[in-house]
């Protein structure tokens, strides 16, 4: 029933980081002491705590689907996808829901802050030496007061294809 | 214009602007099988159409086009660009070739004799002749070239006529305007002209015609008297109202759910309300997506016609069924493999004349499609009654394509080696011919059903025909699926494949047993294969063996193909209507689970995909004869079998008796036993049942309860008590006859044990014989002619139809029923078999049906088959009624009213 699709509002992916002013939108989200960022636009709801059923077989990233009122989102373990290792403590995640290509995800990480809106010029490449893996997603670095915000690049990190052909 | 000849233009138009985007691919990506398949595909479907159609010009082209195509799928010939370029050009004259089509309903004169040339010369050796196409390129290709011009003006016409019709949603009929003259629309608009008024529209508007005829449902567009009273709905909007509905359904479940349990709740009348309101709109709205299948037969009989004509057969295409109704969105998938199927059918499978003459066969061959719907599904069967596959031919194949070897064909049955026919690239044609024998075929038939999830089933026997059985779910929205538990999480499993539910476990009578370490159960004497659901699917995270599984489990049998294993699994909940959905696009190789759902209580769940576990499953081939099931199918095609009931009486024998004749089981109080003029009776259901045993010498118990077999006749009802009732158990009967004992028919092999097979005839009589005889003494006895090849049944219809106060005859075939004919005996009504040995019971009464003496006589059909197309048959051929072989009230009634009727 992919028609339905139409439904939700395409956004363009990643033009974020090209639109104009001076400053960008990113809801936060916080795994382990790392602040990450998401285009404000491209997130379409932030949950709390959900049921999630269990996909057997699917990659470890994959945490399983859940029902967002009548849609089959996939909630992707956001801390496996960045190779993290899984967290200590027993406090439930949230999660951000992104559309990716007409389907929806939900994004599983320690906690959602706010939005916030950073000026452009704080923006940083990725430094060469940053973690493989944490540079194919990101989309570069702002510079926050006292932290670093690293952009997530949604259609990346939802890209399973060439990752499983690597783990294959 | 010629419906079939539209029809053809518009779906070759289809093909081929796919065709130029695929070609553009495979030079891209010369390696690539599917691509390739495909184009093949396409250009063979082509060629073949137009042979029917009578267009030799199109046709040598796209043959020749096509010879280079297989050539390059069998890897002879490489693909460069020179050679998609000379394959384009073959696909730019038929472009050409068709435009004149179009507007002139005939093909242009001249020939392509210098296309062709080359084609077939680098099909040959694989070099591209003459270097310069241009410039020695017949006049045919030039005029392609302008007509391409031409083309893409029709195109952009037709791209705004389509515009056009689809930007308001759906456009209403001016309703007095079509009563008034009968083709309204005609001239003012030329996108939905009533069918009469084609062929006086000007070219470029009959093409998005078509089109709109294409993809509309078709009901409309053939009756233009009902066109006032239907308007044109776009599809895509049908499709989005489905889409609601079954989320509403959905919705709908889910409310449901919170207040079940809850009686009092304020909400359960309306609820209730909204649920029959919801239930009568899926029902409405999967209505506008039903049509008949009959659609996607229409064109078939021309095929035939013409397919019979140029291979000099004989055939009778009959169509049975061809109102049932499908999906919409199915229908479209399946018309390409019926089409298939049924010209295979007729050029492979039929013999020619002098061959069926030889076979001893009428000279006329029959293809039968045969539609009807069966529990949610649809059932649609392609039979023939030509040669049917020739294993032999089918196991060198197989050897020299290099699929199997021949001492693992040593160990294949025939079953599992006639599947190899749905392999790709598999044909046993001996020669190709312009119809089929390419091998594309029923691969890509295999694969269209099962992407709807579909099955197909192939019997075969060799010289007797072949028969195709389809299997496709109603429709793609909804399905019902059975909802089970394995590791902690839930899946659905869809109905369509699950054949039983069998529960398990060391003490019952199904256990499962292993053969190292491999589960197995024995299910009906057979050996099911069993599959560990938790194991499959990675969820068992203990290391301990299956010995918990041993105690208790539940096993889904499932089916796929001719296939069937058991999915061990640890819970089962009810069924579920369920809308699929297609699961994220990053699990979509996870070939286990077909898609997903939101079930009633809003938990998201996989749907299990029967045909991926058995793949999954390793060894297993699919349709291989390890499938407990498709043996027995393949054995009850030869065979029937009868449910018979197993029970003991008067000693440790066993005994049987048809289940079909006990009408009740009732356990007896001995207390309630009385006696009347010496013989035992009970007050049963208002009246006195006459009590028998099964011999003289029986003892019942003193006290306690009695089990007893209840037989009824009509008003009369009659006891005959046992001691225990053992089984009831579906076997094929081969009754060796002892004629010295009463009551008894004779002993038969029974599942596994010898069986004493009692006369109910016999003991009815014993318990009523005083009755008959005042009943019958009005009037003469009319004289019935009995024809069953199988003594049990003869010996079991002749007393009761005595009984019943007939004069019966009984013999074994219906050659011994034409010679009492030939010897002037006469008969008031004929009972007749229909699975016979020598003449059939069908061939029977055709031979009777013109007969001087006996034409006028009732012929009964008897058969374990009575579907409404058994019975539709019966009729054709002059039965005058169709009775179930066990049916015996049936039977009887039916004879006294044909009787009374004459």
């Amino acid at each position: 029933m992919s028609d339905k699709n139409a439904l939700v509002p395409s956004q363009e992916k990643g033009g974020a980081l090209e639109l104009g002013g001076d400053s960008q939108d990113f809801v936060t989200a916080n795994i382990g002491k790392q602040l990450f960022g998401i285009p404000v636009l491209t997130v379409q709801d932030v949950l709390g705590p959900q049921r999630i059923t269990r996909i057997p077989l699917s990659p470890p990233e994959v945490a399983g689907s859940l029902n967002l009122r009548g849609r089959i989102v996939t909630a992707i373990d956001v801390r496996k996808r960045l190779g993290l290792r899984d967290k200590e403590d027993d406090e439930p995640g949230m999660s951000i829901v992104v559309d990716e290509g007409g389907e929806l995800y939900s994004l599983m990480v320690d906690q959602v802050g706010e939005v916030l809106s950073v000026p452009k010029k704080a923006f940083e490449q990725n430094p060469a030496t940053l973690d493989p893996r944490w540079r194919e997603f990101s989309d570069g670095i702002f510079r926050l007061d006292k932290k670093l915000l690293v952009i997530l690049d949604v259609t990346r990190l939802l890209d399973f294809t060439s990752s499983i052909k690597q783990a294959g | 214009m010629d419906d079939l000849l539209s029809e053809f233009l518009t779906e070759t138009s289809e093909s081929l602007s796919t065709l130029d985007v695929e070609l553009v691919k495979l030079e891209q990506n010369p390696n690539d099988p599917d691509i390739l398949s495909n184009i093949f595909r396409l250009v063979h479907t082509i060629k073949g159409t137009c042979g029917f159609l009578g267009l030799p010009r199109l046709e040598a082209v796209a043959h020749a086009g096509e010879n280079v195509l297989g050539k390059i799928r069998d890897g002879e010939l490489v693909v460069t660009a020179d050679a998609v370029t000379l394959v384009l050009e073959s696909i730019d004259t038929i472009k050409y070739l068709l435009g004149e089509l179009e507007q002139n309903e005939a093909e242009p004169d001249g020939n392509d004799a210098e296309l062709i040339a080359r084609l077939n010369h680098f099909a040959d050796t694989g070099e591209i002749p003459g270097a310069a196409p241009a410039a020695d390129a017949a006049p045919a290709a030039e005029e392609a070239a302008a007509e391409e011009v031409e083309m893409t003006d029709d195109e952009k016409l037709q791209a705004a006529f389509d515009a056009a019709e689809y930007d308001p949603d759906f456009e209403i009929p001016d309703e007095p305007a079509a009563a008034a003259e009968p083709e309204p629309e005609a001239p003012a608009k030329p996108t939905a002209p009533p069918a009469a008024a084609k062929s006086q529209e000007v070219a470029p508007a009959k093409k998005p015609a078509e089109k709109a005829k294409a993809e509309a449902p078709r009901g409309e567009t053939k009756e233009s008297s009902v066109a006032a009273q239907t308007i044109r709905v776009n599809v895509e909007l049908l499709e989005n109202l489905m889409t609601l509905v079954s989320e509403l359904v959905l919705t709908r479940n889910q409310l449901l759910q919170m207040v079940r349990g809850k009686d009092d709740s304020e909400f359960t009348v309306p609820l209730q309300r909204l649920s029959h309101i919801t239930t009568d709109l899926q029902e409405g709205v999967m209505k506008t997506r039903m049509q008949p299948i009959g659609n996607a037969w229409a064109k078939l009989p021309r095929i035939v016609r013409d397919l019979a004509l140029e291979m000099n057969k004989k055939i009778d295409l009959q169509m049975i069924g061809a109102d049932t109704e499908l999906d919409r969105q199915v229908l479209e998938l399946i018309k390409d493999p019926l089409t298939h199927m049924v010209r295979n059918s007729a050029d492979h499978g039929l013999e020619d004349i002098p061959g069926r003459r030889e076979a001893g066969k009428p000279e006329t061959g029959t293809v039968t499609l045969n539609a009807y719907h069966e529990g949610g599904h649809i059932i649609i069967e392609i039979s023939d009654d030509g040669r049917g596959l020739n294993l032999e031919r089918i196991k060198a194949k197989a050897i020299s394509n290099g699929l199997t070897t021949e001492s693992e064909l040593e160990g294949m049955a025939d079953q599992q080696i006639q599947q190899f026919i749905f392999k790709a690239g598999f044909s046993t044609a001996e020669k190709v011919t312009s119809v089929s024998g390419r091998g594309v075929g029923m691969d890509v038939v295999r694969t269209n059903i099962e992407k709807i999830g579909g099955t197909v089933e192939l019997k075969s026997v060799e010289g007797r025909g072949s028969t195709f059985i389809i299997k496709i779910p109603l429709t793609l929205a909804i399905v019902s699926a059975l909802i089970v538990e394995s590791g902690g999480e839930r899946f659905a499993i869809p109905q369509i494949s699950v054949l039983e539910l069998v529960r398990a476990s060391n003490n019952s009578e199904h256990s499962i047993e292993r053969i190292h370490d491999t589960p197995v159960l024995r299910l009906r004497n057979r050996l099911l294969p069993l599959v560990t659901l938790k194991r499959i699917l990675g969820l068992d995270t203990s290391d301990a063996t299956d010995d918990s599984l041993d105690e208790e489990a539940f096993i889904v049998v499932a089916q796929v193909g001719t296939y069937s294993f058991g999915i061990i699994v640890d819970r089962v909940f009810d069924t579920e209507e369920i809308v699929v959905k297609p699961v994220a696009p990053i699990l979509r190789d996870l070939s286990l689970f077909s898609g997903n759902t939101i079930l009633g209580d809003g938990s998201v769940i996989m749907i299990l995909d029967p045909n991926g576990i058995a793949t999954r499953t390793g060894e297993i081939t699919v349709g291989g004869s390890q499938g407990v099931e498709g043996k027995a199918k393949q054995d009850a095609s030869d065979r029937e079998t009868t449910s018979m009931l197993v029970f003991r009486a008067g000693g440790n024998e066993v005994r049987a008796v048809p289940l079909a004749l006990v009408a009740r089981l009732e356990e007896i109080d001995v207390e309630n036993i009385e006696h009347s003029n010496g013989r035992p009776l009970v007050q049963y259901r208002g009246k006195l049942m006459p009590l028998v045993f099964i011999d003289g010498n029986y003892q019942m118990k003193s006290e306690g309860r009695q089990p007893t077999l209840v037989f009824q006749d009509r008003e009369r009802t009659m006891g005959l008590v046992v001691d225990e009732i053992v089984d009831i158990v579906d076997d094929v009967l081969n009754v060796e006859l002892t004629a010295d004992q009463d009551g008894l028919v004779g002993s038969a092999v029974i599942d596994g044990k010898a069986t004493d097979l009692i006369d109910a005839g016999y003991y009815l009589e014993l318990a009523f014989s005083d009755w008959f005889g005042t009943e019958d003494s009005g009037g003469e006895k009319k004289r019935v002619l009995l024809i069953d090849d199988s003594p049990f049944f003869r010996n079991l219809l002749t007393p009761m139809l005595s009984v019943a106060g007939f004069n019966v005859t009984a013999v074994e075939t219906a050659e011994q029923a034409m010679e009492l004919k030939n010897r002037g005996n006469q008969f008031d009504a004929i009972i007749s078999d229909i699975e016979m040995p020598g003449m059939n019971g069908f061939e029977f009464a055709e031979a009777l049906q013109d007969d001087a003496e006996w034409g006028d006589i009732p012929i009964i059909a008897l058969s374990s088959h009575t579907s409404e197309e058994d019975f539709e048959r019966g009729r054709q051929v002059g039965f005058s009624d169709y009775v179930a072989k066990f049916d015996r009230d049936a039977l009887v009634s039916t004879l006294i009213q044909t009787l009374s009727s004459m």
